[in-house]
C-alpha cells in the first residue's frame, strides 16, 4: 500500500487536523500509511487531496488532549496524535487510562509542556502602556509552542475592559474591548520599551526578597532564564543574590537594638477601648455597613428605653418597618401591641428589636413580599444583636419565632419543641411564636386558640420580668 | 509612578514579606463583566519568583507598619526601630489596579500593623477592599489578614469582600504566645477562626460569597522550642476544627533590628521543608499525626530523608507493596510515589499489568520507591532489609541556602 501525505498549516492547525482525521478514518488508513508534513504557506489540501467526511466521535478526554497536543512545537505531533486516535477507535477506547503506555505517556508529556507554556504566558506577559491619550496596552512575549489562540480566552476574561495587544514571534492578537483579531508575527521593537510603573514594580520585587533564604535554583526551576529578557524585574536578580550574604551577616552581627522611642502608654490603653458604648454608637456602625442583601431602604434599629426589663426579638423588618425605619409597626407589630396591652405589658417600657436589621424581599409587581433570611444571614447580624443586649442589659429576653431563636442561640431549633422558659447565654429567656404566625393561620378557630396561647405566654413573660433576678421567685399570685 | 509612593511601597512590602502565604488559589473561576477588571483561576498564578525561590502572586503589603503590638519575632513590633510608613486607602487601590492592568499580580494581599485600635485598623483594610470591588469593579483576588482582636462584625464584613481570610497563629503554644506576643491571645485567635469557619461553610451551602477560598494560617518555626510533632499536632487540629485550606510554616529568619530575646541564626529551611512534606502526608496521604510523630526522633523530623521515607524505614515489615494488587491506601505509603502517580497506577492496572518500566514512566521518585515495591517483573528481595538502606537513599545534600 502506498503512503498518503497530509500537509497541514504551520502552527496549531486544529481544523486541518480534524478534517484530515475524518477523511483518514473514513478511508480506514492506518497510521503507518500516513505521512504528515507542515507547510509554511497555508494550503488547504496536501499532496493527497482529502475530502470532507463525517465527524468521528472521540471520548472527551481524547478530544481535550488533541486540542493541547496540536499546539506543541514537535513536528511529530500530528503523527503521534493520529496513532492515538487510531488505537482509541480500533478497540482501545480506554487507552488514555493506561498512563504508562509509551504513546500515551509521550502525548501526556507534550500536553503538559503546552499547559506549562500557557501557564507561563498567563504569568509572564508584562503589559506596557502605549503612548497616547487613550489607555492602550501592549506586550511582547516568546512562547515555546503554538499557544496564541489557546491563550486568548484567559486574557479576554481578565482584561475585558482594557484595550490590549500581545505580540509574539508566531503571531499577534489584539482585543479592542469588543473583538479579538489575530495578526502577523511581530518583533520585540513593535512593543513599547518602557512603562511608568515598572520601576515601582521592580522596587516591590526587590523588597519582598528575603536574603536569609536565598535559593536561586528554586527560582530558576519556576522562572527559567529564557524568560528573563522580557521580565523587567529580573534585572534586579544578580544584585540581590550578590548582596544577600552580606545583608544577612549584617543582621546577625548587629546587636539587638534598644527601642529609640518610649512605650506609648496612653495609646496602648486607648487601643482596647474600641467597643461601641451606647446604642447610638452601635446603630451608627450597623447603618454604615449597609444591607447584606441589597434592596432595603434603611436599617431598622431596636427601639425602647435603654435599660428595659424585657427585650423582644423578632425576625426582620417588614415592608412598613423598612419604610418608616421603626420596628414592629406593620400588621404583626400591631397584633403584638394589642396582645401586650391585654396582658398588661407596657409597650413603651419594653425594648423591641429584630434579629436581622434590614428588610429582605422579593418584588412581585408593585408588592414587596417578605423573604425569610437564611441561617448565614441571621448569623451575619448576630454579633450586633449580642452587643445590643449587652448595652440594654434586660432582665428577660423573648425570642419571637425561630429566626430570633437562631439569632439568640446560634443554633436552629423548631419553636414547637422549645416554647417556654429558656436561657440565652447570661440572659434569662422565653421562647414563643412570632405574631406574624398568628396572622397566617387559615381559619378563625385555630387563630383564636393560637392567640390565647400567645397571650398565656405573654402573661408568663410579664411575670418573669417582675420576678426576683437572683432567686427567680415570682411575685405573689403568679402562675 | 510617584517617587514618594515608590518609597512607601518598598518599606511596606519589606514589612509584609515574612508572611509566607502568597497563594491566589481556591477562588474558583470568576470573570469580570464588561466594565470590570480581573478574573480568578482555580489554582492561582505566580507572576514572578524572587531569588529565594518564593512565588510572587499577589501585591503583598501592609497598610502601615506602625504597630502598637510588641511581638518579639516581628520586624514591625512597636519597639523596633525600622523605618515606618503608611499608605492611604487610595494609594493601595491605585497600586493594585495599575499593577493588575500590567499583569504583574493576581490581586492584593493586605495586612496591617495595629494602629489606634484593632477595629480602626480592620475598618481601614475593609475600606480598601470595598473600594476595589465597588468603585473599580475589581474581580481579581483579595486576601485580607483578619485581626482577631477586632469586633466580630468586622470579620463578618471582611468575608463579604475577600476571597481568602487568614489569621496567623504564629506560635503553636499558648506559653510561647504569652512570652513572645504579649498582646495576642490564643483563645481569641481560635474564636475568630471558628467564626470564619462557620460562616464560610454556611455561605457555601447558601451559595453566597464569604471568603470562598477559605482561611489559612501560619506558624513560625524555630523562634521557640516547640517540637515538629507538636507543630504538626497543632496543624492537625487546625485542619480538623476549622477546615484550614493551608497551614503555612515559616522558618524564623533573622530580621533587621531584632529583639534581644530571640535566636539570631540562619533560618531552619530544611526543617521548614520537612514540615511541609509531613503536612502533605496528613492532608493527602492518609497519615495520622501520631504515625509521623512516632517515626520522628524525640519529636523532630529526620532532616536527611523525607518523612514518608522515614516512616517506611521504620515500618519495613509492611513492605514490599505490589503495584498490581495493593490497595490505594498502601500505595500512597510507598516512598517516592506521589498521590497523582498512585491514581494513575490504580487506573492503568485495571487494563494492563504493570512492569517496573511502566512505573518509571509515572513517577520521578523511582529510586526511592524501588526497595519498597513489587512489579510484574521486579521484586526487591533482600534489598529492603539492608542495614544501610537509609544511607543509600539519603538525597544528595542540596545547597538550600548560603548557610546549609
Amino acid at each position: 500500500m502506498s503512503l498518503h501525505r497530509i500537509t497541514l498549516k504551520n502552527g496549531a492547525d486544529l481544523d486541518g487536523f480534524r478534517r484530515a482525521v475524518r477523511w483518514l478514518m473514513a478511508e480506514e488508513l492506518a497510521p503507518q500509511h500516513v505521512v504528515w508534513s507542515l507547510d509554511e504557506a497555508p494550503s488547504l489540501f496536501g499532496d493527497d487531496e482529502f475530502h470532507d467526511a463525517p465527524p468521528v466521535s472521540l471520548p472527551r478526554s481524547v478530544a481535550r488532549l488533541i486540542e493541547l497536543g496540536v499546539c506543541h512545537s514537535d513536528s511529530e505531533r500530528y503523527a503521534l496524535l493520529y496513532q492515538l486516535i487510531w488505537r482509541v477507535l480500533n478497540g482501545e477506547r480506554d487507552l488514555l487510562e493506561i498512563a504508562s503506555d509509551p504513546l500515551v505517556h509521550r502525548i501526556d508529556m507534550m500536553a503538559r509542556a503546552v499547559r506549562r507554556d500557557l501557564h507561563k504566558m498567563y504569568a509572564f506577559v508584562r503589559f506596557r502602556r502605549m503612548q497616547g491619550e487613550l489607555e492602550r496596552f501592549a506586550a511582547w512575549f516568546e512562547p515555546d509552542h503554538f499557544i496564541l489562540e489557546a491563550a486568548a480566552p484567559f486574557f479576554i476574561d481578565r482584561f475585558r475592559s482594557l484595550d490590549w495587544t500581545i505580540l509574539t514571534p508566531i503571531g499577534s492578537m489584539r482585543w479592542d474591548r469588543r473583538d479579538l483579531t489575530f495578526g502577523p508575527p511581530a518583533q520585540r521593537e513593535d512593543a513599547p520599551d518602557e512603562d511608568s510603573f515598572e520601576e515601582g514594580w521592580r522596587g516591590y520585587y526587590e523588597s519582598v526578597f528575603n536574603p536569609a533564604r536565598v535559593n536561586p535554583n528554586a527560582m530558576r526551576a519556576e522562572m527559567p532564564k529564557k524568560y528573563w529578557r522580557n521580565l523587567p524585574e529580573t534585572a534586579s536578580i544578580p544584585g540581590l543574590i550578590q548582596t544577600a550574604s552580606q545583608r544577612v551577616d549584617a543582621m546577625i552581627e548587629q546587636e539587638a537594638t534598644m527601642p529609640s522611642k518610649r512605650t506609648p502608654e496612653r495609646a496602648l490603653e486607648a487601643m482596647w477601648d474600641q467597643e461601641p458604648k451606647t446604642l447610638d454608637e452601635l446603630n451608627a456602625i450597623i447603618a454604615k455597613a449597609g444591607p447584606l442583601v441589597p434592596g432595603a431602604t434603611q436599617a431598622v434599629f431596636g427601639e425602647g428605653p435603654k435599660h428595659a426589663d424585657i427585650v423582644f426579638v423578632g425576625e426582620q423588618p417588614g415592608d412598613q418597618e423598612d419604610l418608616q425605619g421603626k420596628p414592629f409597626v406593620g400588621p404583626a407589630g400591631k397584633l403584638l401591641a394589642k396582645a401586650m396591652q391585654e396582658v398588661g405589658i407596657d409597650r413603651s417600657k419594653a425594648y423591641l428589636t429584630n434579629a436581622v436589621k434590614h428588610f429582605k424581599f422579593e418584588q412581585r409587581g408593585h408588592r414587596r413580599i417578605h423573604a425569610k433570611p437564611t441561617n448565614g444571614e441571621v448569623k451575619h447580624y448576630r454579633p450586633w444583636l449580642m452587643k445590643e443586649l449587652e448595652l440594654v442589659r434586660p432582665k428577660l429576653v423573648v425570642a419571637l419565632g425561630a429566626t430570633a431563636l437562631l439569632a439568640l442561640t446560634g443554633k436552629s431549633t423548631p419553636i414547637s419543641r422549645s416554647r417556654g422558659h429558656a436561657q440565652f447565654g447570661p440572659y434569662r429567656g422565653y421562647i414563643t411564636v412570632h405574631p406574624s404566625y398568628l396572622l397566617r393561620l387559615p381559619d378563625e378557630a385555630t387563630k383564636r386558640e393560637a392567640y390565647e396561647a400567645f397571650l398565656a405566654d405573654l402573661r408568663r413573660i410579664h411575670d418573669l420580668a417582675e420576678a426576683d433576678p437572683d432567686t427567680g421567685e415570682l411575685p405573689l399570685a403568679a402562675e | 509612578m510617584d517617587e514618594k509612593l515608590s518609597r512607601k511601597l518598598r518599606i511596606l512590602a519589606d514589612a509584609a514579606k515574612y508572611d509566607a502565604s502568597c497563594s491566589s488559589s481556591g477562588a474558583g473561576g470568576r470573570k469580570a463583566d464588561i466594565d470590570g477588571l480581573g478574573s480568578t483561576t482555580a489554582s492561582g498564578i505566580c507572576h514572578a519568583y524572587t531569588p529565594d525561590g518564593r512565588c510572587v502572586s499577589l501585591l503583598k503589603i501592609l497598610l502601615t507598619n506602625y504597630c502598637l503590638f510588641d511581638c518579639a519575632y516581628c520586624v514591625n513590633r512597636r519597639s523596633s526601630n525600622v523605618k515606618r510608613a503608611k499608605f492611604s486607602v487610595d494609594e493601595v487601590v491605585t497600586l493594585t489596579i495599575e499593577f493588575y492592568k500590567r499583569n504583574y499580580i493576581e490581586g492584593l494581599f493586605l495586612s496591617s500593623g495595629i494602629i489606634r485600635s484593632p477595629d480602626y485598623t480592620m475598618e481601614q483594610m475593609l475600606l480598601v477592599a470595598k473600594k476595589l470591588r465597588r468603585d473599580h469593579g475589581f474581580h481579581g483576588y483579595i486576601h485580607l489578614k483578619t485581626i482577631p482582636e477586632a469586633s466580630p462584625w468586622l470579620i463578618e464584613e471582611a468575608g463579604l469582600w475577600a476571597d481568602r481570610l487568614s489569621i496567623n497563629l504564629e506560635l503553636p503554644t499558648e506559653r510561647s504566645l504569652e512570652r513572645l506576643a504579649p498582646e495576642k491571645d490564643g483563645a481569641s485567635i481560635e474564636g475568630a477562626m471558628a467564626q470564619m469557619f462557620e460562616r464560610i461553610e454556611e455561605a457555601r451551602e447558601e451559595r453566597r460569597h464569604f471568603s470562598p477560598a477559605g482561611q489559612t494560617t501560619q506558624m513560625i518555626v524555630g523562634a521557640d522550642d516547640t517540637t515538629d510533632a507538636d507543630v504538626l499536632r497543632k496543624s492537625a487540629k487546625l485542619y480538623g476544627h476549622y477546615a484550614m485550606k493551608r497551614v503555612y510554616y515559616s522558618a524564623f529568619s533573622p530580621i533587621p533590628d531584632s529583639s534581644a530575646i530571640l535566636p539570631l541564626k540562619s533560618p531552619p529551611l530544611m526543617r521548614e521543608s520537612r514540615l511541609y512534606q509531613a503536612d502533605w502526608l496528613l492532608r493527602y496521604y492518609g497519615f495520622q499525626v501520631e504515625e509521623i510523630a512516632e517515626s520522628s526522633e524525640q519529636g523532630m523530623l529526620d532532616l536527611d530523608v523525607d518523612p514518608k521515607l522515614a516512616w517506611a524505614l521504620k515500618n519495613r515489615h509492611l513492605f514490599p507493596v505490589d503495584v498490581n494488587h495493593a490497595e490505594r491506601e498502601m500505595l500512597l505509603r510507598v516512598p517516592g510515589l506521589g498521590a497523582r502517580a498512585v491514581d494513575k497506577l490504580v487506573t492503568a492496572r485495571r487494563h494492563t499489568t504493570l512492569r517496573l518500566e511502566d512505573v518509571a514512566r509515572l513517577t520521578s521518585g523511582l529510586k526511592r520507591a524501588k526497595p519498597f515495591l513489587i512489579a510484574a517483573d521486579y521484586h526487591p528481595k533482600a534489598g529492603l532489609d539492608r542495614q544501610n538502606l537509609r544511607e543509600r537513599l539519603i538525597e544528595k545534600p542540596q545547597q538550600l541556602s548560603l548557610f546549609a
